[in-house]
């Protein structure tokens, strides 16, 4: 349902708009460089992962800092079964294992709110990681393991179909219903409750949803190193970048989002590039700057410059 | 003892009091009542020091007090007992009674004002060892009271403090504001239950929309037209 | 008929014990008031009505049907709803979404979204906030908060309303008006469970009265009954 005001021209404007960049996407990787392919599969990838959180942790305000986990699991989906099944099944398989995982996760996790549920969820992400290479030179016998190769233009392909579905399963979700259901977990969980929400199913489905993205993720974007270990698939930053790229864009809007990952993206490669010594010392400042002054992150942007203009 | 001269507080861009005047004398008890949104708590905040006046000036025994800091008019003795009471949750009923004597000066003199607070209030005495959060709305309210007595102001300010009580509590308030008053303190009373404000205090002001309609003296209020129509439902 | 019944409620915390032992009932149709001291258990006992609290240790018949143990919304599904002593809206939402949310999902059967927007804006001027629709519900004075939450109550289609202290801090003309709002949810056929310090509101709409002290039922009958009791007087009251 749709209950914010749009005029006509934006019902119209925008999909037609959407479909055209979209078009242009699938048009382009034979008239540009292998490198911006490359670069574009990585803003694809941190777009996917910063919706994904969001889709969740935006509205119910619970911060998760698992998505690591999930994001690892398809990766290992992919190093162990990549070979043995075709690609779109192992993706498929990446996202609903995460999604069963999430399940169990949401469930027992149930009774923890705010800063608590935020710690836990980083606790159990690294304990994924330590169970994972425990198993891995114990009972495999290795650290790490060989990713099979899928070739650059493929991964933008399947990168584009998941980044388009995580889009417009959010936007479905966020503009039906339930969106403002889950709105209104944030704002007074015990109120949703009492009018009939059912609080816990809508948390537990929705995060386990978000996750699957994830996962599906995951699993193509192993490709991207030849060789992985659970260090660099559960990697604590696959958690928190996501957050910081949804508050550095805008929380609120889905807009706000896939331009909070596509900036930081593609600035950290743009710095990494120009200042390779002093990229992360630049990265941060640049962090710390815009969230100082932009609480509401680059779509905050308009409404600052109106403020900074009347004050003038 | 206390004098707001004209004035007008925002709340962000909307103005929600106009250029609003009074006073209290010492030992007065002053009520001032009013609708839902007519200004009254706002005007507390800005006595307070939680909210600044854009305009206007406030004098409390002599010295300007509008533009300072909560922590400031607290220690200049003004204590300002919020509505709900606004107790801090996780720490005992005794702690939240310590902690309204933070000030240095009282802070020696605290057993002494517990003491005190006590008696007027046997129940928080009874809970002492209770979380706050463990309490119910109006004894909430209460340890609120008996908290900002802790800090022995000398105006006393409390936004409507019958709120949520039972009947007999409320009786047993407003009996310990008259024995506070004869303790030579001030009160500034914010008060929904208008009939019961306007029968215990001196003087009251009557806002409405932000601004002072009516003031005078208690006894010639009950008995305004006005008054008895938009307020005590008769 | 009774529609709502407990039988020996007991709920502890812990080594506290809140509510010990109470019975009561309430008819259809009526309405039935719980005062009693600061502290004695009364929106305790609300809560485990609701399905917030969990019982210790009886039984709750809704409709005749054991409700004992299950969740806020699945009570809130067979038509018990609910206000708070310190309101619990949804700030950051618009008053027309809180009201909407109550219809979307308070009922067993589904309801078109168009519909449900027929009826939020029919509730909101029942409750007398016509024109209202589009502030955030953290803008309201607390009155209209109050008036709120109850449209976002009856959005979920209750048989039975539990009003936790909808008087609190309103004015003694704005007390009447309450009470021809309250006396308007009764003409509709809810029956309503009132909590309230407000004795003149008490006096006027309830049809019985019953009064907790330390967790405990100590009295129970009309107003008239209620309000000549010694002890009641005693702890309540006041003289």
């Amino acid at each position: 349902m749709n209950l914010m005001k749009r005029t006509i021209s934006k019902k119209i404007l925008y999909p037609v708009l959407l479909s055209f960049i979209f078009i242009i996407m699938v048009m382009m990787p034979p008239y540009v460089s292998p490198y911006t392919i490359i670069l574009l599969n990585s803003i694809f990838m941190y777009i996917v992962l910063t919706v994904s959180w969001t889709l969740f942790s935006g509205p119910t305000h619970y911060l998760s800092l698992a998505s690591a986990a999930f994001f690892g699991i398809g990766i290992y989906v992919s190093a162990i079964l990549g070979d043995k099944l075709p690609l779109l099944v192992v993706i498929g398989l990446g996202g609903l294992i995460s999604f069963l995982l999430a399940l169990l996760v949401g469930l027992s996790s149930l009774r923890l709110r705010g800063m608590y549920f935020t710690i836990f969820t980083f606790g159990l992400s690294e304990l994924i990681r330590h169970s994972v290479q425990w198993w891995e030179v114990n009972r495999t016998g290795t650290v790490g393991r060989w990713v099979i190769a899928v070739d650059h233009t493929t991964v933008y392909y399947v990168m584009l179909a998941i980044l388009l579905i995580t889009l417009v399963v959010t936007y479905i979700i966020k503009h039906s219903k339930y969106g403002l259901a889950l709105l209104s977990i944030g704002e007074s969980e015990e109120a949703a409750d009492h009018i009939g929400i059912n609080v816990n199913a809508m948390k537990i489905i929705t995060f386990a949803i978000s996750t699957f993205f994830m996962g599906a993720t995951g699993a193509i974007m192993a490709t991207r190193w030849t060789y992985i270990d659970p260090s660099i698939a559960f990697n604590p930053l696959f958690s928190f970048m996501p957050v910081l790229m949804a508050i550095f864009g805008g929380i609120g809007h889905i807009f706000g989002q896939i331009l909070g990952a596509g900036v930081l993206t593609l600035l950290a490669d743009i710095l990494l590039t120009k200042f390779p010594y002093y990229y992360m010392l630049l990265y941060g400042m640049i962090l710390v700057i815009v969230v100082l002054f932009l609480p509401k992150g680059l779509t905050g942007l308009k409404e600052e410059v109106k403020k900074w203009l009347k004050v003038d | 003892m206390l004098e707001v001269n004209k004035i007008n507080t925002f709340h962000g861009k909307v103005r929600a009091l106009w250029d609003i005047s009074l006073r209290i004398a010492e030992k007065e008890i002053v009520s001032l009542v009013g609708g839902n949104g007519a200004g009254k708590t706002t005007m507390l905040y800005t006595i307070s020091g939680i909210l600044h006046p854009a305009s206007g000036t406030m004098e409390f025994l002599g010295n300007r007090i509008d533009g300072r800091s909560p922590h400031q008019i607290v220690k200049m003795g003004i204590c300002f007992v919020q509505e709900g009471g606004k107790p801090f949750p996780d720490m005992t009923v005794r702690e939240n009674l310590e902690m309204g004597a933070y000030i240095r000066e009282t802070w020696k003199k605290k057993e002494e004002m517990l003491d005190h607070v006590y008696k007027t209030f046997p129940l928080l005495k009874q809970r002492a060892g209770q979380l706050a959060r463990t309490l119910s709305g109006g004894e909430r309210q209460m340890l609120a009271m008996g908290r900002g007595l802790m800090s022995r102001p000398r105006l006393c300010m409390f936004d409507e403090p019958s709120y949520g009580l039972a009947p007999l509590l409320v009786k047993i308030f407003f009996a310990s504001i008259k024995t506070l008053r004869e303790q030579g303190m001030t009160i500034l009373l914010v008060e929904q239950n208008v009939r019961q404000a306007l029968e215990i205090s001196d003087r009251a002001y009557v806002l409405e929309n932000g601004r002072v309609v009516l003031e005078g003296k208690s006894g010639e209020l009950l008995q305004n037209d006005h008054v008895k129509k938009a307020y005590l439902g008769l | 008929m009774r529609i709502l019944e407990g039988d020996g409620i007991i709920k502890n915390f812990g080594g506290l014990a809140a509510i010990t032992n109470v019975n009561f009932y309430i008819n259809q149709g009526e309405i039935l008031g719980l005062i009693g001291p600061n502290g004695a258990g009364k929106t305790t006992l609300f809560n485990l009505m609701s399905g917030s609290l969990s019982l210790t240790s009886g039984v709750i018949r809704f409709k005749g049907e054991n409700i004992t143990g299950l969740k806020p919304h699945q009570i809130c599904k067979r038509g018990m709803a609910r206000t708070f002593q310190l309101v619990k809206l949804f700030g950051n939402m618009t008053v027309l979404e809180n009201i909407l949310l109550g219809s979307l999902f308070g009922t067993l059967t589904g309801i078109r979204q168009s519909n449900a927007l027929e009826e939020s804006l029919e509730l909101l001027e029942f409750v007398g906030l016509s024109g209202m629709d589009g502030i955030l519900a953290k803008d309201l004075t607390v009155a209209n908060q109050k008036r709120l939450e109850v449209a976002r109550a009856l959005a979920t289609k209750p048989e039975l309303l539990l009003l936790d202290e909808f008087m609190a801090g309103l004015t003694p003309t704005e007390v009447s008006l309450a009470i021809g709002l309250i006396k308007k949810i009764r003409d509709k056929g809810i029956t309503v469970f009132m909590i309230e310090h407000v004795m003149k509101a008490m006096m006027s709409v309830s049809d019985r009265i019953i009064v907790l002290h330390h967790g405990e039922k100590i009295a129970e009958g009309i107003p008239e009954e209620i309000t000549t009791n010694q002890k009641v007087i005693e702890i309540y009251l006041g003289a």
